[in-house]
């Protein structure tokens, strides 16, 4: 096989250095205790999210740049240097995502909702991401919002270590992330500051743990089928 | 229903307790009751020296739309704050969908809200062939076919939305009325997918399955039936005078609420706003359909109940649309490294893999049967990278954010149920009205656990 592989081959494109590598794979066929004989044992492969676009960011009729420079100039006159609340901006699959620093978002949030040209009005909640491997930047926070008066919708993006897992709370800004940010609270354990009541949502008020954490497990039993015994699905021989 | 003094009532005894009888908890007094003893709280109420009733609805109860618990605190009949319990519900779908492949994870999101499968799957499915980078090479037939379920099942849950509202209302005719409709599209459902619920039909790069023989005819039939039907719902409660007195000015959330609270969906465009996806961030071509986005402004329970039964009108519009431009042609990508190499046919033993297909990889072609092997135990590989795919939901907007680390397994997928998310305006509708008020309120904001909760 080639390198030059279509995407939509089902083999990912190899993605040059300006990545963000979140997680170094080694091996495959999930086998990790010796018992490798495939030869692919000593596979090692860094796995690498999109990282930083330049510009032109391009978008349906170059709306993206529309709105970086709409939110940069924003930011500006507000005193607040794009550079250092903008950490950096990606565009991939069609969809423009602002990494923002987490002491900032608040301010960014804000000018996205209340600027005439940004005018991004509706919040369609919080999504916890959690990549033990991104060293320092394990907790993300997405949010998608979405410009009914503009007809646009980005992604941004903020990041915390686990060793301090705050991030600003966007209720002040967008209220439908009340019950959204306790959610994510409840499963990544990300701290909101500033949410008016952040307790669990979804699991028990006692429930130790964070579920969605890449490190908490799945459980599960092994189930018997046909004479055979079918391991419990985070036991299970996994290619990825 | 239990009625404490404070926000935590402790559950009944084991035994079975008295009616209405008192008891002391460290929390306070505490009656459990049942049924028709409303007038011995009241009165018991009305005796303790504390004004502040916390009645403690649900989860368990006929009218809180499933496992739903509401947390009212009343003052004589008079709501004067509410909130929402959920979670009763919660099967972590999201968490499970990291341990199955991707084609796999059609399975799970189908029964996540329940009454809305094929949202979910398309949701799901359109999240995934945007990371795949393969959104323009889905073929044209799965696309419509696709819309064809969205819409009726468009239909079907906006039908149950309607029946259990009414039913909560007291009106079992109108549930009656809708279940009977509901159970015609199900059972057309049954005809396409093998499933009358939870189909796992809508698979990344296409569908599982292309149209049996004679569905469209049977599908003209019934889109016949529904055009009949439909205007019962008008005759039977649109005019009618005790709905109206029950529905209007109830449950009232106006647009900067709505805005404010995310809410969509009916609920938003109750309010006058017509938005919706379909039409402001089109997918699956919906931009070609003709079709009209109803709205009201009257904010409240009875504007919500007329936008559903326009919406009903416009699917069936829709449907009919889908059925005269479907033509003959694959379901599936052509992408063998991606399409699910096995078709279904019907086997002696009812549904079984195609034999021309076994025939294929068993005898004649070596590459076939290595593929099959590879997707089937093991998956197709998703470049590294996160996408959002949003579609109208009956609810509002239903957004997938799916992330993949490159692997054969999503690496997180989240859901933006719209359901969880307008259930946050419960509050904002229902506080400072009746009691009675309040159930017209939950019904109109429709939400389903399975997709609350997820």
């Amino acid at each position: 096989m080639s390198d030059e592989q279509r995407p939509g081959d089902g083999v990912p494109v190899p993605r040059d250095d300006t990545g963000e590598p979140i997680r170094v794979q080694k091996g495959m066929f999930g086998a990790k205790n010796g018992a490798d004989t495939s030869g692919y044992g000593g596979l090692v492969r860094t796995v690498t999210l999109p990282g930083a676009t330049p510009r032109p960011y391009g978008g349906p009729g170059g709306s993206f740049d529309e709105i970086a420079d709409e939110l940069e100039g924003a930011l500006e006159e507000q005193g607040l240097p794009p550079g250092s609340a903008i950490e950096k901006t990606v565009v991939d699959r069609g969809e423009l995502t602002f990494h923002v620093a987490r002491e900032h978002l608040l301010q960014v949030a804000r000018t996205l909702r209340d600027d005439p040209a940004l005018r991004f009005e509706l919040c369609t909640g919080v999504s916890g991401v959690h990549y033990p491997g991104d060293e320092g930047r394990e907790l993300h926070a997405v949010y998608h919002l979405r410009s009914l008066t503009h007809g646009r919708l980005i992604r941004v993006e903020v990041s915390a270590p686990d060793a301090d897992r705050h991030v600003p709370s966007l209720v002040p800004v967008y209220p439908t992330n009340d019950w959204h940010e306790r959610e994510t609270y409840d499963f990544f354990g990300l701290i909101f500051d500033g949410h008016p009541a952040l307790t669990r949502i979804l699991m028990p008020d006692d429930w130790q743990g964070f579920p969605q954490r890449k490190d908490y497990p799945l459980g599960g039993i092994a189930v018997e089928y046909k004479g055979a015994q079918i391991p419990a699905p985070d036991q299970r021989r996994s290619y990825s | 229903m239990s009625a404490p003094h404070a926000p935590q009532g402790e559950a009944p005894g084991d035994t079975f307790p008295e009616d209405a009888t008192p008891r002391e908890t460290t929390e306070g007094t505490v009656y459990t009751v049942t049924g028709g003893d409303w007038d011995e709280v009241v009165q018991s109420a009305a005796k303790a020296d504390d004004e502040r009733i916390v009645v403690n609805m649900g989860p368990q109860h006929p009218s809180t739309h499933g496992v739903l618990r509401l947390i009212l605190e009343i003052d004589g009949e008079t709501v004067t704050e509410a909130r929402c319990g959920i979670g009763y519900l919660h099967t972590g779908i999201e968490k499970n969908l990291e341990f199955r492949n991707w084609t796999q994870g059609t399975t799970f999101v189908t029964r996540m809200d329940y009454l809305t499968s094929f949202f979910n799957e398309t949701a799901y499915c359109l999240g995934v062939e945007k990371l795949l980078g393969i959104e323009d090479t889905v073929p044209d037939r799965a696309t419509l076919i696709r819309v064809l379920l969205m819409e009726l099942n468009r239909l079907s849950s906006h039908l149950v939305c309607i029946a259990t509202g009414g039913m909560e209302l007291g009106a079992t005719t109108i549930m009656i009325y809708g279940f009977r409709d509901r159970e015609l599209i199900l059972d057309a459902y049954e005809l396409i997918t093998g499933l009358r619920m939870n189909h796992a039909f809508i698979r990344p790069g296409g569908l599982a399955q292309d149209l049996p023989p004679g569905a469209t005819d049977q599908l003209r039939e019934l889109l016949k039936t529904l055009r009949r039907n439909l205007p019962e719902y008008d005759k039977l409660a649109t005019g009618n005078p005790i709905f109206k007195a029950r529905m209007q000015d109830v449950g009232h959330l106006d647009l900067t609420g709505c805005m404010a609270l995310g809410a969509t969906g009916p609920v938003l465009r109750s309010a006058g706003l017509p938005h919706d996806l379909r039409r402001s961030d089109p997918y699956c071509g919906y931009e070609t359909f003709d079709f009209d986005v109803p709205t009201a402004d009257t904010c409240d329970a009875y504007g919500r109940f007329l936008i559903r039964l326009e919406e009903m009108r416009q699917s069936l519009r829709i449907v009919e649309q889908c059925l005269d431009r479907l033509e003959p042609g694959p379901v599936m990508v052509a992408d063998k490294k991606i399409a699910w190499p096995a078709q279904l046919a019907l086997g002696p033993d009812g549904l079984g893999n195609s034999l021309d297909h076994i025939k294929n990889i068993m005898g004649t072609s070596m590459e076939a049967l290595i593929h099959h092997f590879k997707l089937v135990t093991e998956g197709f590989r998703v470049p590294a990278g996160q996408a959002y795919a949003a579609v109208e939901s009956p609810k509002g907007e239903l957004g997938a954010h799916v992330v993949s680390d490159g692997g054969t397994r999503p690496y997180r997928v989240h859901f933006r149920d719209p359901s969880f998310t307008n259930l946050q305006s419960m509050a904002a509708m229902c506080e400072g009205g009746q009691v009675a008020d309040v159930i017209v309120a939950v019904a109109s904001i429709d939400p389903v656990m399975g997709g609350v909760d997820r």
